[in-house]
């Protein structure tokens, strides 16, 4: 810092007053065929910036960010799976000795260890030579840990059919936009309030591995049967009542069914 | 006219060496992908930075309609996504954005490793940016708590019981992470909404300037 006599100063701010010229400097001195970032440089991270981008627009128009139904903490038959960035971990918790009653190896030993050696990595590989070959060690263990890394990830996605999860789990806009009409007014009503409305939902639109009863195709008898001795994932003597409680359970979801897609096809 | 105008700003507060700071400095040889098509390798951290910027700009934009309420998040990414304005494109940004960000911090972390870039004397330097590793997996972690779907919900009870495994202090990291030592609902979700969108980003914009402050210092490791 200047300091002395002849210094002067832009009112009473520390602002020298005689300034220096506005001139680059010259960087025909240094090594190589040194370029200046502003603005020869700046101007090609620009235009590969630009290409960047129009290549992540094309990414987003192509494929919208999915969005699935609304949270529903009673959904006992969702599988949960996170983002693809943390599925190298979800697949590590699902080894017997890094899960379960291991959850602390898996969770805690196993990526501490290894996010530890990274944070650390300037004091563990102190040697000064910085090639590949000169540090065996420290390039190796990287290789291990981010080959594994990649094989769990890959572990993790081959087991999921991310297309059929995208079908049962993604919202019903049909249903979402059209206004379904429940009329909690009929016979059957307090019948599927009790026994049904659980799993299929308040609008009969299912939720998760259960399906939504809006759009169904059974006759009456055969719905009288199902809620008595179950279909599919759907165990039996899920419905509880007289016998006449069922035929108005059935005859209910039948006609909300009929109304529901009489309505909802024309629109 | 402009330059009149940079004269008076420059005079009062003697901008000059500010930006000469920032935008006047060498870029070498070794750098530079018009000379060796293969240091594209050193794009990576800068892209890194641009999906960053990228993030922070949808995210703003985000924030004007999401509600970080259980009854109303999830209509509120609906609405976003089915009913305003470009509201998909924005939402998308953010989303596949969470994806670049990552994949971009990776490869930017693995150049600077086997170029052995993070020796004497840039161990500071490494150390802000494996911080900086951690605060954007944190961000990716709390972000997809918030559409308040099944995905999210779901996915986030997994999350929150690896937090609980950790000896001695699970079980209280995983109340303040969620507000409660079992339940994950409406005070989950507004914590994970300020983590996200408060928390997290303030630490983020210390350590990068800290990272940006120390290139600047210590220049670009030289060729190996």
């Amino acid at each position: 810092m200047h300091r002395g006599k002849g210094m002067k100063f832009v009112g009473d701010s520390r602002i020298k007053a005689n300034k220096e010229r506005n001139v680059p400097k010259d960087y025909s001195e240094y090594p190589g065929r040194t370029e200046a970032f502003w603005p020869n440089f700046l101007l090609r991270e620009w235009l590969t910036g630009s290409v960047f981008l129009i290549g992540f627009l094309i990414l987003v128009a192509a494929h919208p960010s999915p969005l699935e139904q609304q949270a529903d903490p009673t959904n006992a038959g969702y599988i949960p799976l996170p983002d693809w960035y943390f599925l190298f971990i979800y697949q590590l918790l699902k080894y017997q000795f890094a899960g379960g009653e291991y959850i602390v190896i898996g969770a805690i030993v196993i990526p501490g260890l290894a996010f530890t050696a990274l944070l650390l990595a300037p004091f563990l590989d102190r040697a000064p030579g910085r090639t590949v070959n000169k540090r065996p060690i420290a390039v190796g263990l990287m290789l291990i840990g981010v080959a594994s890394t990649i094989w769990l990830t890959y572990e993790s996605v081959s087991e999921v059919d991310y297309q059929e999860r995208g079908e049962k789990y993604a919202v019903d806009v049909e249903a979402q936009e059209s206004e379904v009409e429940i009329d909690t007014e009929a016979a059957g009503y307090a019948a599927y309030e009790a026994n049904c409305m659980q799993c299929h939902g308040e609008q009969l639109q299912g939720s998760g591995n259960n399906p939504s009863l809006l759009k169904t195709e059974k006759s009456v008898d055969e719905i009288k049967d199902i809620a008595v001795n179950g279909i599919g994932s759907m165990p039996a003597d899920m419905f509880s009542g007289s016998d006449e409680e069922r035929q108005q359970l059935a005859e209910f979801i039948k006609e909300t069914a009929k109304a529901n897609s009489g309505g909802g096809s024309g629109e | 006219m402009l330059q009149k105008l940079y004269d008076w700003v420059d005079e009062r507060v003697d901008v000059n060496p500010i930006w000469r700071d920032i935008a006047d400095h060498e870029v070498p040889e070794h750098v530079n992908p018009a000379y060796h098509f293969s240091a594209f390798v050193y794009c990576f951290g800068g892209l890194t930075f641009f999906v960053t910027v990228i993030q922070i700009l949808s995210g703003m934009f985000l924030t004007m309609y999401y509600v970080p309420d259980i009854e109303n998040a999830w209509n509120s990414v609906y609405y976003l996504q089915m009913e305003v304005a470009h509201g998909q494109i924005v939402r998308g940004m953010h989303h596949w954005g969470a994806s670049v960000v990552t994949v971009m911090l990776f490869l930017h972390t693995l150049r600077v490793f086997f170029q052995g870039a993070y020796k004497k004397p840039r161990e500071l330097n490494w150390i802000v940016g494996v911080l900086l590793f951690f605060v954007i997996l944190g961000l990716g972690f709390t972000g997809y708590l918030l559409p308040w779907d099944n995905k999210a919900y779901f996915a986030t009870q997994v999350g929150l019981e690896i937090a609980a495994a950790t000896p001695v202090i699970g079980d209280m990291l995983r109340t303040l992470l969620a507000g409660d030592q079992s339940i994950v609902g409406a005070q989950t979700l507004t914590r994970f909404f300020a983590i996200h969108v408060f928390f997290l980003p303030a630490v983020l914009f210390g350590l990068l300037g800290a990272h940006f402050i120390l290139i600047r210092r210590q220049g670009i490791s030289g060729p190996l």
